[in-house]
């Protein structure tokens, strides 16, 4: 575990320190993604259990963004009296978004003839939907 | 020793609050198990709810909260970076997939902003709250970013980033099953498109494949937002 976590530490310090010196608009973590990405693909030797710790964070994604969470019920006062039309905008423009993605994105691979079946779950545990 | 300074000693502390998040997360998902996994039993809501609750009988600010909590946040770096390795694995599938997943970018991220805007404007919202919805659909450090390149309030941006990713993981299934699509790639995508982080730990919860696609999205909008708002929004707000 330590060897994975090390891995995956390493990326992001030399993201942030990519997206410090050339003063990105892009969170560090996001550049780290590609370098990993990028040293998978050129298959330079990683630890073994990078898998596992990796499937360990994703796993428990939700959980990460309780602090960040709590922190904007402090700030809901900032919402204002606008609140109840905020909340109709948010849930509206995302449903839209949602369903406008998701076809635009179902429509084309059917146009191109390329269709995704599910995710083997057998091989990857992962909570999933009965 | 007294209750009183028992609870002052563990309340200045790191182990009380890191202890309370994951308790409450722990409690949150096994509600969410018990009904089911209904979607508006989302884990992330509850465990937000949970916590805070605990924080305003207790009388502890947030910053004491996240003395404690920080350790569990940044979390989300590693994470971030550990999304490389579904991407790698389901490499073929994304390289097959690499048009749609464009056309669904492009589209999808212009709806996203021009959407909020729209809305905002027609329901009489004012121009500064309409201008802080634009990036809403970004991860969060890249919406705060764009709020402040085009003059909006970058703490009311974090508030709206953040429930429009708990509207976006709550409304996902039920919404794709109402249009009956079955494409999981396609959810994905749009669950880290429309809702960023919590979409995606949404999709992660779903399928393996669905949170691949959406942790892709949620890199690729997050960066297609920051170019577009400052491009789109002056025809949208005066």
């Amino acid at each position: 575990m330590l060897y994975g976590f090390a891995v995956l530490l390493v990326c992001q310090l030399l993201g942030e320190a990519f997206v410090r010196a050339l003063v990105l608009p892009i969170p560090g973590p996001v550049v780290g993604m590609v370098l990993l990405t990028a040293l998978m693909l050129v298959r330079v030797p990683l630890p073994s259990e990078l898998g596992d710790v990796a499937g360990g964070l994703l796993k428990h994604l939700s959980l990460l963004f309780v602090p960040a969470g709590v922190g904007i019920i402090q700030h809901l006062g900032r919402v204002g009296q606008e609140g109840g039309r905020i909340l109709l905008v948010l849930v509206l423009s995302t449903a839209v978004t949602l369903a406008v993605t998701a076809v635009v994105f179902a429509a084309t691979a059917r146009l191109m003839g390329v269709e995704a079946e599910r995710g083997d779950p057998e091989t990857e545990p992962v909570e999933g939907e009965p | 020793m007294s209750l009183v300074d028992l609870w002052v000693y563990l309340s200045g502390g790191p182990l009380l609050w890191l202890t309370t998040t994951l308790i409450a997360y722990v409690a949150a998902d096994a509600i969410f198990v018990a009904v089911g996994r209904r979607p508006l039993a989302n884990p992330v809501l509850i465990a937000i709810l949970m916590v805070s609750a605990v924080l305003v009988v207790t009388g502890t600010p947030f910053p004491a909260y996240f003395a404690g909590a920080q350790f569990v946040h940044f979390l989300l770096g590693p994470a971030t970076v550990a999304l490389a390795v579904p991407l790698v694995r389901y490499l073929p599938q994304v390289r097959r997939l690499l048009v749609p997943m464009v056309t669904a970018l492009v589209v999808g991220s212009v709806t996203a902003i021009v959407s909020a805007v729209v809305l905002a404007r027609t329901l009489g919202l004012d121009a500064s709250t309409a201008r802080a919805l634009a990036p809403k659909s970004a991860t969060t450090p890249i919406a705060m970013g764009t709020a402040e390149a085009i003059g909006a309030d970058p703490a009311l941006t974090a508030v709206l980033v953040i429930l429009t990713g708990i509207v976006g993981a709550i409304i996902v299934t039920p919404l794709m099953n109402a249009i009956g699509l079955k494409n999981y790639a396609a959810r994905g995508f749009a669950a880290g498109l429309a809702s960023h982080g919590i979409g995606t730990a949404r999709a992660f919860q779903v399928d393996p494949l669905a949170g691949t696609f959406a942790g892709i999205a949620l890199g690729l909008n997050g960066l297609l937002t920051a170019v577009l708002v400052p491009i789109l929004l002056p025809f949208l707000v005066k």
